[in-house]
C-alpha cells in the first residue's frame, strides 16, 4: 500500500485524564487506508471508536503516534499540524449518522459551501456541487431544501457535501443507521464507487450487521485497540 | 461566499420578522419618548416665539410668567414705554383654568392681551383676530373648539373668533386668548356671594367705615372689585437696540426683573421642563437596557437552536469569524427590522398623542446608532457560546 496516499496511523494513542484518573482510551492504533478503499471500523460501545474517528477527523489530538492524509504529516511525536481547521476543510470529508445538512440552504449551497470556505468562486463552487449531485443522482433536487428530501436523498447530500473538496480521506459515522436495507446497501454503493472514482480513503464506523459483509478489509476495534482482518468483500451489483 | 446570516433570516422570515416586530414597537416606544421631550422643548420655543416678545418683564425676584407666578400693576408698561430702545410693550395675564364648551371641559391656560400688541397670537390657521374690547377668543386648534363655539370662562361666555396652533403652556394645555380686561377680571373677581360678603365685612371694620369720612367705604368696596394686576409686560425692543440692554435698563431703573428670550428659553427648557426631561431620560435608559435584553436573549435563543449546525459548520472547517458575522449579521439585522418597524410605529401614533411629539431626524439616527450598538453588544453573549462549541460534537457527541 502506497503511504503516500489515503491515512495512515501509526502508534495512536489517546489518554484521558491524569494519573490515577487516566483511561487509555487508544492505545497503539495502526490503520491504513489507500485511496479508492472503503474499509470498516466495527466495534462495541465504548471500545473507542468515536475517539479513533475524533483523532482522525482532527478534532481530538492523540497523546502519541504519527497520522499522515494524503502523505501529508498531521501529527507526529507531539507534533502537529498547524492548521487543523483547513485540513478538515480540505483534506477530510465528514458523514454522519444523521445528514446534519445545514437547514437554511439549499441542496445546491449544502454542497457548495465547502468549496467556498476554501475560497473558490461562487459559480466554481455552485458547478463543482451540481457535478457531484449529478453523479448521485440527486441534481434534480438542486434547489430544495434539506426539509423536503427524504431521509436516503439527505444522505446522498451529505455524501455529495463530503466529497466537495475532492478530500483523500472520508469519515463515515453510522452513515445508513437510519435507513432500510435496500437504502443502506445503496448508499454502500455509492461510496464504493465514490472511492474509486475520487480516489478517496473512505473509513466507515458501523454496527449495521446489513453492510458489514460488504467491506474487504475491517478493522475491530476493542479497548483502544484494533485488530485488522478480512471482510466478505460481498459483491454491492 | 454566500451570506449564511442573510439565508437563515430569509429561511425563517416568519419568526425573523415578528421578533422584529416586536423589538419594533419597544424602539418606537423609545423614539416617542424622545419625541415627547423634544415637543415639550419645541413647545417652550414655540410659545417664546410667537408672544412676539423680545423682553419679559415680570415681578422682582420671580421667574414669572410661566415658571413661577407674577404679579404687576397694569400701569407698569407705561414707564417701561419710555424707556430708551422700547418699541412697544404690553400686559399680559396668564391663568391655567378651566373652559367649558356645551357639556365638555378642557384644561387650557386662558391668556389675557391687548389687541395688536406683544401677547398676541402672531398666527391663525382660520377665522379672524380678537376685534371687540369683550368675550372674543381665539383658541389654540388643539382645545377641540371650532370657529363660532361659545365657550365659558368663569361667569362669562365668549365666542371663538379664530384659531390659532402650536400655543400651549409648558404643561401642554392649549392656550385661549381673550382681551386683557376680560381676563384681569377672570383672573380676579370674585363671585357675587363673596363680594356680598367682602362688603358687609369691610363695611363692619370701624378703620375702613370711619364716620364723618364720607365716600371711603364705597373707594374700598370699589378697589376690592378692580383688578389692575398683570402677571408680565412683553416688550417689544426697537431695531438697533439690544434685548439685553433693554433688560438690563428694566432691571436696574424699574426694581423689575426682566428676561431676555434666551433667558426666558433657559428658564423653560433648564428649569421648567427639566425633571420631566430627567424622567424621559430614565424612560430612555430602562427602554434600551430592556431592548438589549431582549435582543440578546433572542440572538442567543437562536443561536443555540443551532448548536448542532454550528457544530458541523466548525468541524467542516468553518472559521471562528465566519460564524461570529453570521450571528452578528442576525443580531444587526434583527436591529434593523426593528428599527424600521420603531420609526414607522412611532411617526404612525405620534399625532394621537395628547401632547406634541417631535421626531427629530437626528434623533432617528442617532437611535439607529444606538439600536445597531446595543445589538452588537447582545450579540457578543451568543457570539461567545458558538465560539465555545466543539466541533466534535459533531461526531457522536
Amino acid at each position: 500500500m502506497a503511504p503516500g496516499s489515503g491515512i495512515h496511523i501509526e502508534g495512536l494513542s489517546k489518554r484521558y485524564g491524569e494519573g490515577a484518573a487516566a483511561v487509555d482510551a487508544l492505545k497503539d492504533v495502526n490503520m491504513s487506508v489507500a485511496a479508492g478503499e472503503v474499509v470498516g471500523l466495527i466495534g462495541p460501545s465504548g471500545s473507542g471508536k468515536t475517539t479513533l474517528l475524533k483523532c482522525l477527523g482532527a478534532v481530538t489530538e492523540p497523546t502519541r503516534g504519527r497520522m499522515t492524509i494524503g502523505g501529508e504529516v498531521i501529527y507526529d511525536m507531539g507534533w502537529k499540524m498547524p492548521d487543523l481547521r483547513a485540513l478538515r476543510r480540505d483534506r477530510i470529508g465528514f458523514i454522519f449518522q444523521a445528514p446534519y445538512l445545514i437547514p437554511f440552504l439549499d441542496v445546491t449551497d449544502n454542497v457548495a459551501l465547502l468549496p467556498m470556505l476554501a475560497g473558490r468562486n461562487n459559480g466554481e463552487a455552485r458547478a463543482r456541487a451540481l457535478e457531484l449531485l449529478t453523479a448521485l443522482d440527486i441534481a434534480h433536487r438542486a434547489q430544495a431544501q434539506p426539509s423536503e428530501l427524504s431521509g436516503g436523498e439527505q444522505q446522498r447530500v451529505s455524501i455529495a457535501r463530503a466529497l466537495a473538496n475532492r478530500p483523500p480521506v472520508i469519515l463515515a459515522d453510522e452513515p445508513t443507521a437510519p435507513l432500510d436495507s435496500e437504502r443502506a446497501l445503496a448508499v454502500m454503493r455509492i461510496l464504493d464507487q465514490m472511492a474509486r472514482q475520487y480516489r478517496t480513503a473512505i473509513i466507515v464506523v458501523t454496527h449495521d450487521e446489513k453492510i458489514i459483509p460488504t467491506f474487504k478489509r475491517i478493522y475491530h476495534i476493542r479497548d483502544g485497540r484494533t485488530v485488522e482482518e478480512a471482510g466478505e468483500g460481498r459483491a454491492l451489483g | 461566499m454566500i451570506s449564511l446570516a442573510g439565508r437563515d433570516i430569509l429561511h425563517s422570515w416568519g419568526k425573523f420578522v415578528l421578533t422584529g416586530l416586536g423589538l419594533g414597537l419597544l424602539i418606537g416606544v423609545t423614539l416617542s419618548m424622545a419625541g415627547v421631550y423634544r415637543g415639550m422643548v419645541d413647545d417652550a420655543k414655540v410659545l417664546l416665539n410667537n408672544s412676539g416678545a423680545d423682553v419679559w418683564v415680570v415681578q422682582k425676584d420671580t421667574q414669572g410668567p410661566y415658571a413661577e407666578s407674577s404679579s404687576l400693576r397694569d400701569d407698569v408698561y407705561r414707564g417701561i414705554l419710555g424707556m430708551r430702545g422700547v418699541a412697544r410693550a404690553a400686559n399680559v395675564t396668564y391663568l391655567t383654568m378651566q373652559v367649558r364648551s356645551g357639556n365638555t371641559e378642557i384644561r387650557a391656560m386662558v391668556v389675557g392681551f391687548e389687541p395688536g400688541q406683544p401677547g398676541e397670537p402672531n398666527y391663525l390657521i382660520s377665522g379672524r383676530r380678537v376685534t371687540r374690547g369683550h368675550y372674543e377668543a381665539v383658541a389654540d386648534v388643539s382645545a377641540g373648539f371650532a370657529q363660532g363655539d361659545r365657550i365659558r370662562i368663569r361667569r362669562h361666555e365668549y365666542i371663538v373668533v379664530g384659531l390659532t396652533r402650536r400655543m400651549v403652556s409648558s404643561g401642554g394645555d392649549p392656550m385661549v386668548f381673550i382681551p386683557l380686561k376680560d381676563a384681569q377680571e377672570a383672573q380676579f373677581l370674585k363671585d357675587n356671594d363673596a363680594i356680598i360678603s367682602e362688603r358687609a365685612r369691610t363695611a363692619l371694620n370701624p378703620a375702613l367705615n370711619r364716620p364723618g369720612v364720607p365716600g371711603l367705604l364705597d373707594a374700598i368696596n370699589a378697589s376690592q372689585a378692580n383688578s389692575r394686576n398683570v402677571n408680565t409686560v412683553l416688550v417689544d425692543v426697537a431695531d438697533g437696540h439690544a434685548p439685553e440692554a433693554v433688560a438690563a435698563d428694566i432691571r436696574r431703573w424699574k426694581h423689575l426683573q426682566a428676561f431676555t428670550r434666551a433667558q426666558m428659553e433657559e428658564i423653560l427648557i433648564a428649569k421648567l421642563i427639566a425633571t420631566a426631561a430627567k424622567q424621559i431620560g430614565m424612560f430612555l435608559v430602562i427602554l434600551a437596557i430592556v431592548s438589549a435584553a431582549i435582543v440578546a436573549f433572542i440572538i442567543y435563543t437562536m443561536t443555540m437552536g443551532k448548536i448542532r449546525e454550528i457544530a458541523v459548520l466548525k468541524l467542516i472547517g468553518t472559521r471562528n469569524r465566519t460564524i461570529a458575522g453570521m450571528i452578528l449579521q442576525q443580531a444587526l439585522g434583527l436591529g434593523l427590522i426593528g428599527f424600521v418597524v420603531g420609526k414607522i410605529s412611532a411617526t404612525l401614533w405620534a399625532p394621537a398623542f395628547p401632547k406634541y411629539v417631535l421626531l427629530e431626524t437626528g434623533d432617528a439616527v442617532r437611535g439607529l446608532v444606538a439600536v445597531m450598538v446595543v445589538c452588537v453588544l447582545a450579540s457578543t453573549l451568543a457570539i461567545r457560546a458558538a465560539l465555545r462549541v466543539d466541533p466534535a460534537t459533531a461526531i457522536g457527541g
